[in-house]
């Protein structure tokens, strides 16, 4: 009714607007729905723990693979001194550590090939053979797969690296890989827990 | 001018599209149902009281007969007084003509309000959470009387397999059980199990259902308390002819049920006519048992006392001669899909057979 | 550069028509793509329809054959799957898509390029589903499509049961859109948390945004135990794995596990979008703000928590102990308490408004009393042993489809209605909107009411048949009426749309009087949104400019 041309009440005045950064946003939502898709596995394989109708059973072929673990777990420190060297500038450090991190992701997944070829040509035990089979080769190799796709980012990140195209600018970028690649590790620690030690 | 004319041609399109609907579906209708039979059926089910879960005969359908009124009774308390609220405030707040310039006032909010409206339900709920437990406890946990009649029924696509463990008796699809007297209680146990996939067993005028799994045994139990015959069926969608493993309980009289189970412990007449050497020459036996012959296949329902049963194809069509016949010669025409093959018999070895099969009784 | 833009614009109108959809396919612009997932639902929904009204034909008389067994079970397997993973999703994250960068004044979605791989993905995993028909048995047969029901249960979906290729098209297919789902979910989180314009904290979203994050949200934990156990049912199909292989020890009972912690939030992620489309379109034509804000939000977010722990509820029948009975009961019941605060809010907000009746209006109005049943026959089948005889029944057929139709479809047509100008600056027509509504709301009630009593006098769902003699014969001949009734009312509404695109009258940038940002900038929008970036101080920014004397920020 009254609509009056100048306002009579002044609106309050933003001083600052800062928002979260999108691609961290981004990330975390990753991450958390990652976090569902493997609880399903892990659910799965808890489950079948001792249903197995016929060997191999995990008590007999099975033993930690502590030097992947180790490699793995600190492959999670070497990352972040890249990133931080980057942050301050220093890409040749970045450079270093970062084919540190690569290296040590490498010897992961080739520790788990050999694993996993003893378990076939040795001890008999396909996906197929069993429900420990079943669960065992599915939950750890999603987690490699996982840890292959860290591997090939990294890998493009170090080449652009040598080529000279990775700056101070990429902090945040290299930043959230070097995230994915901490959920990564942390779900080994769970994988790792449900198989070599509750499972067995 | 113009408002008046088209407001009438407005209201009749609905009744028109319906009319058209209704004419059209007439048609199909009358098309496919020239083509339908249904096998006897239709007589027999009118002869039976439908599987209604409010006119239950046995103690855990009594139960939930009881709590499912009570729970039908809130929700349609909630419904009237929910829906005439939200009925009057629709009537009551119609924006009038003329008066459409003026917003409203605004009302942002009321706490005391909402709070209201959250603990209100919150009650209504905490009752209902109670009345349910009571009954799941009571039907769920239920011992077995040592009387009580144990029962293994096992679901194949799409049918029944019914044992009797203790009385050493094989049938399939019609399930006899003595009536309870409330004064000797006399329950009947289920054991269910599936062979390969998972169905589920309901016959609502006795107990709800129970899903039967695969690598899994579920228990349920009936107590029914009046003889008759009552129509259950499989509720778990199980592949094709889900549609058509139909189940029937025959509750009768202790005496009744006595002679019944007498009758099933006998192995069957050794008649040695044509019709059970084509049965016995044919892949027949591979599937099907009959005591005292060759015949001991498990992949098919036992035949031992087939004309004990009132309907074949696990309900699928009344056991007649003619039936039989038609299904015997290809099973797909009463029940596309069902897993017995037709096997080519000439019209005389069907009659054989047939006739073989109308002597078990 | 405005006019540069819009020169631009007209530029494209005049490409030849190969260069248009050229356009459209290479657009990461997020209402392109929110055009083309609604685009995309509403022609699954029309085909799965039409699957529905077969359906009912062949239910319309006891012992019909019209459809063989094996054709039925395809179509419902078909139905169900498309309607809840080509129909409902896609409609409604295109909503979201449109909606949400414009609600919070931002210029796209975070992340434009990831929004067009979910479309994309989305798109060939659908189309995947129905090439089933012409794929599903290789190279062997004529072709067929999967029939598992759409919750699929094990072992059904093994090998030895489900030969053929069918399944495996299904779980690829569902696969496919979830990840496509996914992709939208962390846009719209990115997009609702880092995009927002000046002003415009989190307590100041419009509901629809609010309601957005809390369903992305869920997407994000629901969807992956669905996608996970399609990996493993798949291993099981292709690399003799036994996860539900009930043979060699595998359990049937986690499937149904893992479907239905999926399954049952994803009633919600159908449902709470339409929630955010009520809280939206019931104050504006009301002519009141939204009554009780911060407990709709909180409300919504109890629902979608309380959610991820009902999902036993579906499983009531398969012997579980009465303790996990009571606690599933318990559970299931809960959510009646934020639901019930939601459908109360509403008509708080009816109350001592002025009340427009027109087409968005009259959708909302049904929706409100159609969820309310569908609430409380909810509350039916949570009363478990209830439920040992109402599940798997058609009554829980008609329950959910309360849900789904009854409030899902009708506020997805209230939403049409309402945003339709803005998306193309054309009203829909009145006129037939209001036959549309009529019909549909008659044909509704005709299928639905009944089936509830038919599963009462004991007709289990998905059966291809049933005999006569059993008291179903009248009930499910009115079923079938009314199922032909609603499909006569889509066809009113796809002939609206057609009708209007052309000759629809100019709606112009507000034609309702609302207050959200999307009704500030042109109708269609510009593909950058708004010339400036919009600076708000409350959640209803255009009442604030209509009312300088009276803004709403004097009293949030």
């Amino acid at each position: 009714m009254a609509t009056a041309a100048v306002s009579p009440i002044v609106p309050p005045v933003h001083a600052q607007w800062n928002l979260p950064r999108r691609g961290r946003a981004g990330i975390l939502a990753l991450i958390l729905t990652e976090t569902a898709f493997f609880s399903i596995f892990v659910a799965a394989y808890v489950f079948y723990i001792g249903k197995s109708l016929s060997p191999p059973y995990p008590r007999d072929v099975l033993s930690p693979p502590i030097v992947n673990t180790i490699c793995l777990l600190s492959s999670s420190i070497t990352i972040v001194l890249a990133v931080r060297a980057l942050r301050a500038g220093h890409t040749r450090v970045f450079g270093l550590w970062w084919l540190v991190t690569f290296m040590l992701g490498l010897e992961f997944l080739a520790g788990t090939a050999a694993e996993w070829y003893g378990l076939i040509y040795h001890d008999h035990l396909t996906i197929s053979t069993n429900l420990f089979g079943t669960t065992f080769y599915s939950l750890v190799g999603l987690h490699a797969m996982h840890v292959t796709i860290g591997l090939i980012m990294i890998l493009v990140v170090m080449l652009l690296t040598a080529g000279g195209h990775l700056s101070r600018r990429y902090a945040e970028h290299t930043e959230m890989l070097s995230w994915y690649w901490h959920f990564v590790d942390a779900v080994w620690v769970v994988v790792f827990t449900t198989v070599y030690v509750i499972g067995r | 001018m113009e408002l008046p004319e088209s407001t009438p041609r407005r209201r009749a399109r609905p009744l028109r599209c319906i009319t058209r609907c209704l004419v059209v579906i007439g048609i199909v209708a009358a098309a496919t149902c020239a083509a339908a039979s249904d096998w006897g059926m239709g007589a027999a089910n009118s002869r039976l009281a439908p599987p209604d879960m409010f006119n239950p005969v046995s103690t855990p359908a009594y139960d939930i007969e009881t709590l499912a009124w009570f729970a039908i009774a809130v929700c349609a308390g909630i419904a009237l007084v929910v829906g005439a609220l939200l009925a009057y405030s629709i009537i009551r707040f119609r924006s009038r003509a003329g008066d459409e310039e003026r917003e409203p006032p605004q009302v942002y909010g009321s706490n005391p309000i909402e709070f209201a409206w959250t603990v209100v339900p919150l009650l209504i709920v905490f009752v209902l959470i109670l009345t349910t437990a009571r009954t799941i406890y009571t039907v769920e946990a239920a011992i077995a009387p040592p009387n009580a009649i144990r029962i293994r029924v096992i679901g194949h696509q799409w049918w029944w397999e019914v044992r009797y463990p203790g009385l050493k008796i094989v049938t399939a699809n019609e399930i006899h059980v003595p009536v309870s007297d409330p004064a000797h209680p006399t329950p009947t146990f289920l054991d269910l199990e599936s062979a390969d996939v998972a169905h589920s067993f309901w016959v609502p005028r006795l107990a709800g259902k129970t899903d039967v799994i695969p690598n899994r045994r579920n228990t349920m139990w009936i107590e029914p308390r009046r003889p008759g015959v009552y129509l259950g069926q499989c509720a778990e969608f199980c592949g094709t002819e889900h549609a058509l493993m139909l189940l029937r309980v025959v509750v009768e009289p202790r005496a009744q049920w006595d002679q019944w189970v007498a009758a099933q412990q006998k192995t069957a007449a050794a008649s040695s006519d044509r019709g059970r050497r084509i049965f016995e020459s044919t892949a027949c036996v591979n599937c099907h048992t009959i005591k005292g012959t060759v015949a001991d296949g498990r992949f098919g329902p036992d035949l031992t006392h087939f004309m004990s049963r009132e309907t074949i194809g696990s309900g699928a069509a009344m056991n007649t001669h003619d039936n039989l016949r038609i299904w015997i010669k290809d099973p797909a025409v009463i029940k596309p899909g069902a897993l017995m093959p037709r096997m080519n018999l000439s019209d005389a070895d069907i009659d054989a057979v047939a006739g073989y099969l109308e002597s078990l009784h | 550069m405005e006019q540069e833009i819009a020169l631009s614009a007209r530029e494209q109108a005049e490409l030849p028509l190969l260069g248009r959809l050229h356009e459209w396919v290479v657009t990461v612009d997020h209402k392109r793509l929110g055009l083309m997932y609604i685009g995309g639902g509403l022609l699954f929904f029309v085909v799965a329809g039409l699957q529905a009204v077969m359906m009912r034909l062949q239910l319309a008389v006891p012992d019909n054959h019209l459809v063989p067994p094996q054709v039925f079970n395809r179509f419902l397997t078909m139905h169900g799957t498309a309607m809840v993973f080509l129909v409902g999703m896609p409609i409604l994250t295109g909503y979201f898509n449109y909606l949400v960068p414009l609600m919070v004044g931002a210029r796209d979605l975070a992340f434009p390029r990831l929004n067009s791989f979910g479309f994309w993905l989305w798109f060939f995993g659908a189309l995947l589903l129905y090439f089933s028909y012409i794929g599903g048995d290789g190279l062997y047969g004529a072709g067929s499509a999967p029939d598992v029901g759409w919750f699929a249960y094990a072992p059904l979906t093994e090998r030895a049961f489900s030969r053929g290729n069918s399944t495996d098209y299904w779980i690829l297919s569902i696969f496919l859109t979830s990840v496509g789902s996914t992709a939208t979910a962390v846009n719209i989180i990115t997009t609702a948390f880092c995009m927002r314009c000046r002003g415009m904290t989190l307590g100041k979203m419009p509901v629809v945004v609010w309601l957005a994050v809390v369903v992305a949200f869920m997407m994000l934990l629901a969807l992956p135990p669905l996608s996970a156990a399609q990996v493993m049912l798949l291993l099981d199909r292709f690399a003799g794995a036994h996860f539900f292989d009930t043979q060699a020890g595998g359990s049937a009972l986690l499937w149904q596990h893992f479907f239905w912690i999926f399954g049952h939030p994803e009633v919600y992620i159908l449902v709470i979008p339409v929630f955010g489309f009520a809280s939206e379109i019931i104050p504006v034509f009301s002519r009141k703000v939204i009554f009780g804000y911060q407990v709709m939000v909180a409300a919504s977010i109890a629902i979608a928590f309380i959610s991820m722990g009902v999902w036993a509820h579906h499983m009531f029948a398969v012997g579980m102990t009465p303790a996990g009975n009571a606690f599933f009961a318990t559970s299931t019941m809960l959510v009646a308490v934020p639901t019930g605060i939601k459908i109360f809010n509403w008509i708080g907000t009816i109350w001592g408004g002025k009340i427009r009746l027109r087409v968005p209006m009259l959708f909302s109005l049904a929706f409100l009393f159609q969820f309310m049943i569908a609430g409380l026959t909810g509350i039916m089948l949570a009363v478990a042993p209830f439920d040992w005889q109402l599940t798997d029944t058609y009554f829980v057929v008609a329950h959910f489809h309360y849900v789904l139709i009854g409030a899902i479809v009708f506020m997805i047509f209230a939403a049409s209605y309402y945003w339709f100008p803005k998306a193309t600056g054309r009203m829909l027509n009145e006129r037939l909107g209001q036959v549309h509504f009529w019909l549909f709301l008659i044909g509704f009630h005709l299928t639905f009411d009944p089936l509830h009593f038919a599963g009462i006098h004991g007709m289990p769902r998905r059966i291809y048949t049933y005999q006569p003699g059993r008291g179903l014969e009248g009930l499910n001949l009115i079923a079938s009426i009314g199922a032909v009734i609603q499909a006569l009312a889509v066809l009113v509404f796809v002939i609206n749309v057609v009708y209007s695109l052309a000759w629809g009258e100019e709606a112009g940038p507000d034609p309702w009087d609302a207050w959200t940002l999307e009704w500030s900038t042109a109708s269609p929008p510009p593909e950058y949104n708004f010339a400036v970036e919009p600076e708000v101080y409350s959640r209803r920014p255009l009442w604030d400019l209509k009312h300088p004397d009276d803004p709403d920020w004097l009293y949030e």
